[in-house]
């Protein structure tokens, strides 16, 4: 694959692996602050995935 | 990519996923309870509740207590010991008829650590609760049945790391999170089938492999017991057995002296799968939020009560004690649960909507049968 074309297919979802990876690792590393990084991190996921469900048919 | 390596990528996705589907589904249901058990427990009336009393009432001594669980079930002994993570007044106790039995077999309560009082657990030994837990662990087929599902969560890997090479073809006209509501059922599946898979593709990869870490523990520790216990208790080779151990009053004290810095998690008595014959094994855990997760033994005599050795940590004992918070997500808190138990969900939905795209396929692959009254005569 193209070098350009791997990016536009993959850039959102390398973020969004990595973001959830650094959110799932936070809450390891301690409370409070930790926590809410977690949160967010997987917060993406879980928003981006319901999201694509509440997209119906528009006719 | 060449459209061979495509269909090549694509018989491994279609089959490592519609191998373990099933099973997947399974775990994924029964995770699904497991992930609020706490919560659960309380709402049933599992969670003992202990009685209210002045913040500096002292309380007893560990050998007191050991004795005070060995009162509550004559004629079972003592197999492990541990604090409560909720109330710093109690303690739990599992004890069973002998001390290496099978743990299933085992019992587990709480003690009021002030009183020495007992208060069933009932979730902890069956019900609900303890089915949704056999279930996901090992569907009541011990080992084979853990070594099983950690082959299934094998495969689970793989069709996510197959479906990650898919998922390029498919998007590659795409903007990223298209979901074409106007086209066909079948599309709109495929759509959310892509999305929901590569955004949850992080949480799913952890869930996968530290539940196949997990489902190996029992492999794992029988190699940490022949690798580094067995060693230190080879001395023991030729001991009388113990018919009398030391008051363990003074255990936990002694295992903190060993270890600086660190704090008892549980007691493994002795001849238990966690300990020797004769030993203490206190577990360690470290002071700070990450090494909380890591334990380290530290092996008593129970006749003398001197400190025979720090039992060295391997990293697959590492890897096995942080795989657990990673695989049951209860490490930052409900709003952490809650979102566990959404990426669960949409997992659901990736494991079902993949069964119905294929399904779908299947259909039109097949040869098209021609309608009734136009066969050809």
């Amino acid at each position: 694959m193209k070098r350009s074309t791997f990016w536009k297919v993959f850039a959102h979802p390398t973020w969004i692996a990595a973001l959830t990876a650094a959110g799932l690792f936070a809450a390891l590393l301690g409370d409070g602050w930790w926590d809410s990084l977690a949160w967010v991190g997987m917060a993406i996921p879980a928003v981006l995935g319901a999201r694509g469900l509440m997209v119906r048919r528009n006719v | 990519m060449k459209s061979q390596t495509i269909r090549r990528w694509s018989f491994i996705h279609t089959w490592t996923s519609l191998i373990c589907t099933v099973f997947l589904l399974l775990l994924a249901l029964t995770g699904l309870p497991l992930i609020f058990h706490h919560e659960i427990d309380h709402l049933l009336g599992n969670a003992p509740e202990l009685k209210a009393m002045p913040a500096d009432t002292p309380r007893l001594d560990l050998q007191q207590l050991v004795a005070a669980a060995e009162a509550h079930r004559p004629g079972d002994v003592m197999q492990y010991y541990g604090s409560d993570d909720d109330d710093p007044n109690a303690v739990f106790a599992i004890m069973g008829a002998t001390a290496g039995g099978d743990p299933n077999e085992s019992h587990t309560f709480m003690l009021d650590a002030r009183t020495g009082e007992a208060f069933e657990t009932p979730s902890a030994n069956g019900g609900f609760m303890m089915v949704m837990l056999r279930l996901h662990v090992d569907m009541y087929a011990g080992l084979p049945g853990k070594l099983f599902l950690a082959f299934m969560g094998f495969l689970f890997v793989l069709a996510i790391v197959s479906g990650v090479v898919l998922y390029a073809p498919f998007m590659r006209r795409l903007d990223f999170s298209t979901v074409r509501p106007n086209k066909s059922r079948r599309v709109r599946w495929l759509d959310l089938h892509n999305l929901i898979g590569v955004v949850t593709l992080t949480w799913a990869l952890v869930v996968g492999v530290t539940g196949v870490i997990s489902a190996c523990a029992d492999l794992l520790i029988s190699a940490w017991r022949a690798e580094s216990m067995a060693a230190l208790i080879a001395p023991y080779k030729d001991a009388p057995p113990l018919l009398q151990r030391a008051p363990a009053t003074h255990v936990l004290e002694i295992a903190e002296r060993a270890v600086p810095g660190s704090e008892a998690d549980f007691i493994a008595f002795p001849s238990t799968r966690f300990s020797s014959e004769h030993h203490y094994t206190v577990f360690m855990k470290g002071s700070t939020h990450l090494t909380s997760h890591l334990l380290t033994p530290v092996l008593i005599d129970a006749k003398d009560l001197s400190v025979t050795a720090v039992v060295e940590r391997p990293w697959y004992m590492d890897a096995m004690s942080l795989s657990q918070p990673l695989h049951f997500g209860d490490y930052g808190g409900m709003p952490m649960k809650v979102l566990w138990g959404l990426l669960d969900v949409l997992t659901i939905i990736v494991l079902g909507s993949g069964v119905y795209l294929w399904w779908v396929r299947r259909r039109a692959a097949a040869p098209a049968k021609l309608p009734k009254g136009e066969v050809a005569h």
